[in-house]
């Protein structure tokens, strides 16, 4: 269904034009959604403000992974990020008692550097996309046709037959991450 | 269709407020977070090169993803428990005030 009314809707989104590139409506909506509170979540002073704009920041993602027609990424993760990360950044962030508003500075004395050095990186990133040949590209290589047939029961045949040792590896790395952060986070024990 | 530097631009924007913010910030939790800003970007340009590549039957991006979704994950639960324990011993997140092993 979502597929049957993509080419009418890209058709009848476009609201932004300039030489070179039409973004949809939708984009545009996610992209200040999701970069804005991106922003949030690195500048405000109540951590778990931060923690849940930080939540806001991943649905956002979540989103465009759908509009990419990657729906088990999408839908992925919303169960990981959302789901498990942001909660367990709000716990870490009650267990360290840092729900209060704190009253010192919160960004370090060498802040300025820092931002520059984000703003630079930005910059080099942002010119290099531009010059590359991959900035005129409109459209997919692949025919939608090709997006269309591919759904989980691919995805799991692939992880099963040719991703097998990366599946193996992973669940073995989640496993041990999983004992180390309880090993890690148990309470020291008082020296006799 | 969205053009494909739309997609890059943004990831590019979304992984420099990342950098910004571990960068910055003095909490050790919110520079955890930057750093998971800055994978999600990474994951954003997998999908996005996956979505308009050649060959999306390959479905190379896609698990990727998935993986690297995975690794992250098991990142935030290590790192978030580093943090608890730091805390408990120096009573503070802050990230210039735990400084021992400063030459």
């Amino acid at each position: 269904m979502l597929r049957a009314e993509d080419g009418s809707r890209s058709a009848r989104g476009v609201v932004w034009c300039s030489p070179d590139a039409i973004m949809t409506a939708p984009y545009i909506i996610l992209a200040l959604l999701t970069l804005g509170s991106a922003v949030a979540a690195m500048t405000l002073r109540n951590l778990v403000h931060c923690a849940l704009a930080l939540a806001v920041t991943f649905a956002g993602l979540a989103a465009f992974y759908l509009q990419l027609d990657a729906q088990f990424a999408g839908f992925a993760q919303l169960l990981v990020y959302v789901g498990a990360v942001a909660i367990l950044v709000v716990f870490a962030i009650l267990l360290t008692r840092g729900s209060d508003t704190p009253q010192h500075p919160i960004f370090s004395a060498g802040s300025l550097l820092g931002v520059g050095i984000a703003a630079v990186v930005f910059a080099v990133l942002a010119f290099v996309i531009r010059s590359s040949s991959l900035a005129g590209v409109q459209v997919p290589f692949a025919p939608d046709a090709a997006i269309r047939e591919i759904g989980v029961r691919q995805i799991g045949d692939q992880l099963m037959t040719k991703y097998i040792l990366p599946l193996e590896v992973v669940g073995l790395l989640l496993t041990a991450a999983l004992i180390g952060a309880v090993i890690i986070a148990l309470r020291e024990e008082p020296k006799p | 269709m969205t053009p494909l530097s739309a997609y890059l631009l943004l990831s590019a924007f979304l992984f420099s407020i990342g950098l910004a913010g571990a960068l910055t910030r003095r909490n050790a939790i919110l520079v955890l977070i930057g750093i998971e800003l800055m994978l999600n970007a990474a994951n954003l340009n997998f999908i996005a090169f996956w979505r308009y590549g050649a060959n999306p039957q390959a479905l190379t991006g896609v698990v990727f993803v998935l993986f690297s979704i995975g690794v992250a994950a098991a990142e935030a639960a290590v790192g978030l428990a580093l943090i608890i324990s730091i805390y408990r011993h120096y009573k503070t997140t802050d990230v210039n005030e735990i400084n021992a092993m400063k030459g």
